[in-house]
């Protein structure tokens, strides 16, 4: 019997003299957290309720709801949300479905090209489209003209309208949406829907009685999320909305900021817009809770595919079409300007040129600083969001501390925080002489921890509640202290999901512009600046090969993540939420 | 201890009062100056110049220089403007030299004291008087023009617009591009020299034309070679010429009434990270392998007198020119942002 020789006194003696650092840990993130949430909402409240001389006044109020362009703006931003929600739910839910729920060919394919969609930085999406679709040269409008020999007043597609833009914030959208609805269909469980055929019902009526009713909280709740893009982006109104001579709350916000700059309506003007992200936010949370009972079957097998027969065209053509507006023809656009001179001339092997990567490389000055710049704060955020959302989704899990929700709490508090609002935050708090942090990489490492914090902590939340506390507990039986057995137990058990994390978070990095075009400055250039910056002189050529090395250091970051020794085995793990 | 106060500040007083009543001794480049460049090694040039004007700038500049590198931001003037705002009231000391279109700028630049005065021997011998400060801290780096423009393949020269208000017609309706004055200095001068000459009356008219509203005064005439609008109501003149130059098919029109001129001012900035590069840099703007760069790859107009003009160009001798005065345009900033957004949406 040699399994006495377990030294079981010593875990009494490793809590004598050992040190369980669970509360500094969790008071110091708590720290963390309330400076990184707090502090820019109190500065945003304090300019918008306080006048210069520090005395309490509404006024800024009076001047917000006194101006019809304000009002204007904001009423055309819900609208727009509105529109993109519906508009998303209905593109992205049959979408869902055929990939999880029938047997339609190449899943994985469809799948990750959703995800390439995603990594599609919307602002670059937006630039593309305005490539294919501007009225008179847009490359689609050219098409049509040649194919049907029109003459130059006729177009099919304009993209510089109200419609455009949302159609083009949907495609950039979706994916949440898409996302929220594969994964809960996932989870439908099978017994049910078998019940309802061994009943007799056909599978529309199985459809239409029992699966979609089962993942309705998911597809509202990733219209909500749809929404929220919607109504928190900047790059795209800015790109589309201005040529076509409106604003958005959010651009309306960013015009704030010219010379002279008027901080105190800007900062009143983003409390409504914050205010309504919080609702629908509130909004989504509550659909989802409601979400439980689709999971309570448990285990039951693999989910029924519905047989497509003769249909699996017309669904191939389905997914065919959303693909090729969301990612074949933007990039197609990108690549075509990326190797001509003239937006407009045709690519033949006469006007092909490398002109543009050569200005990019070797003349742009910003090129390099923007990539280097871009890509460390994309591996340090991501990295240390990923650390402490895996740490706040332990502490919450596992409790050993009381008030340890409170901490899952604050993480996710951010989530409320449109970009543009949170960059006004920041810009009041650390851009005075006292804490000056603005024109270094540490406060655009703040905005971009603080916005991508709450999404990064909800995926660890999820991957521990499937992770059972026996493993863990039988290490602290065994001596290990709390940190010890999180770092030898827990984390080798959730490598997929802290992968997933890590590069989510990343990529959100990547895609972020709204808090970015406040707080940077001429050595903290990002892509996305600089992207957006070419946009407003019309160097498409330029942005073209932009996005394009972009893309490729992106796609190469997520495949160099999933296969560093420690972090994933060779198991992909896209991004998730 | 209050006396103290009162006598530094005095001090300070007569201080600046003798620096604003006496521009500093002009300054040429010696060795001593290279070295240290060189040693600093660096130079951050805020511009509002066409990228690629501006970054071929930056190559001259670094092939003369070897060892220093010249780090171009470039967006439009207001972006420029704005920046420099939020930066320098920050207390952030980023940029060495700057440069707008915008004539106003260096107005407050110089009110606020984020300049130091700086005078190249070219700019004291060979710039005529109007075109630099007369204490010193920022002289006329180039000038450009905002023109009329139209795409010869689209439109016939018969049916092209001659006149500003021949922008009005119903014809024209859904083709004409134009700049913002929120972003681009050019056009914010324009715009106020066309509200002067024309009334705001003309602009209310031209915001009936669903006009294409882009951003900077470089955007239009790339706008007219992608083929996208045909007429462009503002856009510098400088960026046609280079489009021009390589076979686009545009047509620049100088109407009678005249045409607005923007003259983009340079100077150095009050706490420059590389002082002793900034300040050969800054020479480098005014020399003649500069100019002429700006004028034969640039399309840009010189107060040089040195400098040659490719023959394919209207003199600008032959051009009727508006003129703004930039004390004046300051005082309608507000009023020009205020009745564009009324009429144009944005």
């Amino acid at each position: 019997m040699t399994s006495t020789t377990i030294p079981v006194e010593r875990p009494s003696s490793a809590r004598r003299f050992g040190f369980d650092l669970s509360t500094p840990v969790f008071l110091l993130l708590a720290a963390i957290l309330c400076v990184l949430v707090i502090l820019p909402l109190f500065w945003l409240a304090y300019y918008a309720f306080f006048d210069k001389s520090g005395l309490p006044t509404l006024a800024v109020f009076g001047k917000l709801f006194g101006d019809a362009t304000i009002r204007h703006a904001f009423l055309i931003s819900l609208s727009l949300a509105l529109f993109v929600g519906v508009l998303a739910c209905l593109v992205a839910t049959p979408l869902a479905w055929l990939v999880a729920r029938t047997d339609i060919p190449g899943q994985a394919v469809v799948r990750s090209l959703v995800t390439a969609s995603f990594v599609t930085p919307p602002f670059l999406g937006s630039i593309a489209w305005e490539l294919l679709a501007a009225p008179n040269s847009g490359l689609l409008n050219l098409l049509y003209r040649w194919a049907f020999d029109l003459s130059r007043g006729e177009h099919l597609f304009n993209i510089f309208t109200y419609g455009g833009l949302v159609f083009a914030m949907t495609s950039y959208s979706f994916p949440f949406v898409f996302t929220l609805v594969a994964n809960a269909l996932d989870r439908v469980p099978s017994d049910i829907e078998e019940a309802s055929a061994i009943l007799g019902g056909k599978p529309s009526t199985t459809l239409r009685r029992i699966t979609l009713p089962m993942v309705m909280p998911a597809v509202l709740a990733g219209s909500l999320v749809a929404m929220v893009q919607a109504l928190t982006l900047f790059g795209t109104p800015a790109i589309l909305a201005l040529p076509a001579g409106f604003h958005v709350i959010t651009t309306k916000i960013w015009s704030f900021f010219q010379f002279p700059p008027r901080l105190d309506v800007a900062a009143a003007s983003a409390l409504p817009l914050l205010m309504v992200v919080v609702l629908l936010l509130y909004g989504k949370k509550w659909l989802l809770g409601r979400r439980g009972y689709t999971v309570l079957g448990g285990k039951s097998g693999s989910p029924r595919r519905v047989k497509l027969g003769k249909w699996v065209w017309l669904a191939w053509l389905y997914v065919l079409v959303i693909l090729s507006i969301t990612i074949i023809l933007p990039y197609s656009a990108l690549l075509k300007v990326a190797l001509t001179r003239n937006v407009s001339e045709p690519l033949t092997w006469g006007t092909l040129t490398l002109h543009n990567f050569h200005f990019v490389l070797f003349e742009f000055s910003a090129t390099r600083l923007a990539i280097w710049n871009t890509m460390f704060l994309g591996l340090v955020t991501a990295t240390i969001a990923t650390v402490m959302a895996l740490v706040i989704a332990y502490l919450v899990a596992r409790k050993p501390v009381r008030g340890s929700s409170l901490l899952g709490l604050l993480a996710t508090a951010p989530m409320a925080v449109p970009g543009i609002v949170l960059g006004v935050g920041l810009f009041l708090a650390y851009a005075n002489p006292t804490l000056r942090l603005y024109g270094t990489l540490w406060i655009l490492l703040i905005a971009f921890l603080t916005l991508e914090l709450p999404a990064g902590y909800q995926q660890m939340s999820a991957a521990f509640n499937g992770v059972h506390p026996e493993l863990e507990e039988a290490s602290r039986i065994l001596g290990a202290r709390r940190l010890r057995s999180l770092w030898d137990i827990t984390t080798p058990l959730l490598r997929t999901s802290i992968v997933a994390t890590w590069c989510f978070v990343f990529i959100g990095t990547i895609r972020e512009l709204s808090a970015t075009i406040l707080l940077t400055t001429a050595n903290t250039k990002l892509v996305s600046v600089i992207i957006y910056d070419l946009n407003e002189s019309g160097d498409y050529g330029a942005i073209s090969v932009l996005g394009i090395l972009l893309l490729i250091v992106s796609f190469a970051v997520v495949y160099v993540a999933n296969r560093v020794p420690f972090m994933g085995r060779m198991h992909a793990a896209g991004p998730k939420r | 201890m209050w006396k103290t106060r009162i006598a530094a500040a005095a001090l300070v007083a007569l201080w600046s009062g003798a620096a604003l009543a006496a521009p500093p001794p002009p300054y040429t480049e010696t060795p001593e100056l290279v070295a240290a460049a060189k040693k600093e090694g660096k130079v951050v040039f805020y511009t509002a110049t066409d990228v690629q004007v501006a970054e071929k700038l930056g190559s001259a500049f670094e092939a003369k220089y070897p060892g220093i590198k010249v780090q171009v931001e470039r967006a439009g003037s207001e972006r420029v403007f704005q920046r420099i705002g939020q930066e320098y009231q920050a207390g952030i000391h980023n940029a060495d030299v700057i440069e707008t279109s915008d004539a106003v700028h260096f107005l407050i630049f110089k009110k606020q004291g984020w300049l130091t005065p700086a005078v190249p021997e070219d700019v004291a011998k060979l710039w005529p008087e109007d075109e630099r400060d007369p204490d010193g801290q920022f002289a006329v780096y180039r000038a450009h023009l905002s023109v009329l423009a139209y795409r010869s393949d689209l439109i016939k020269p018969e049916d092209a617009p001659k006149t500003w208000t021949d922008l009005l017609k119903p014809a024209y309706k859904g083709k004409i591009v134009k700049a913002h004055p929120g972003y681009s200095g050019t056009v914010m001068t324009a715009t106020y020299a066309l509200s002067q000459l024309l009334g705001w009356d003309y602009f209310e008219k031209l915001g009936q034309q669903q006009v294409m509203q882009v951003q900077s005064s470089t955007q239009p005439p790339k706008i007219l070679a992608q083929g996208e609008r045909a007429i462009e109501a503002d856009g510098n003149e400088y960026n046609l010429f280079r489009l021009i130059e390589n076979g686009a098919p545009i047509k620049i029109v100088y109407p009678p009434e005249g045409t607005p001129i923007a003259v983009g001012n340079a100077g150095i900035l009050a706490y420059p990270p590389h002082p002793n590069a900034a300040k050969l840099f800054y020479a480098f703007l005014f020399s003649h392998d500069a100019q002429q760069l700006n004028s034969d790859f640039g399309g840009l107009r010189s107060f040089r007198p040195d400098v040659k003009e490719k023959s394919s160009r209207t003199p600008i001798s032959q051009i009727k020119l508006l003129h703004s005065d930039p004390e004046k345009v300051e005082e309608e900033v507000q009023t020009i942002k205020q009745k564009y957004e009324e009429y144009f949406g944005t």
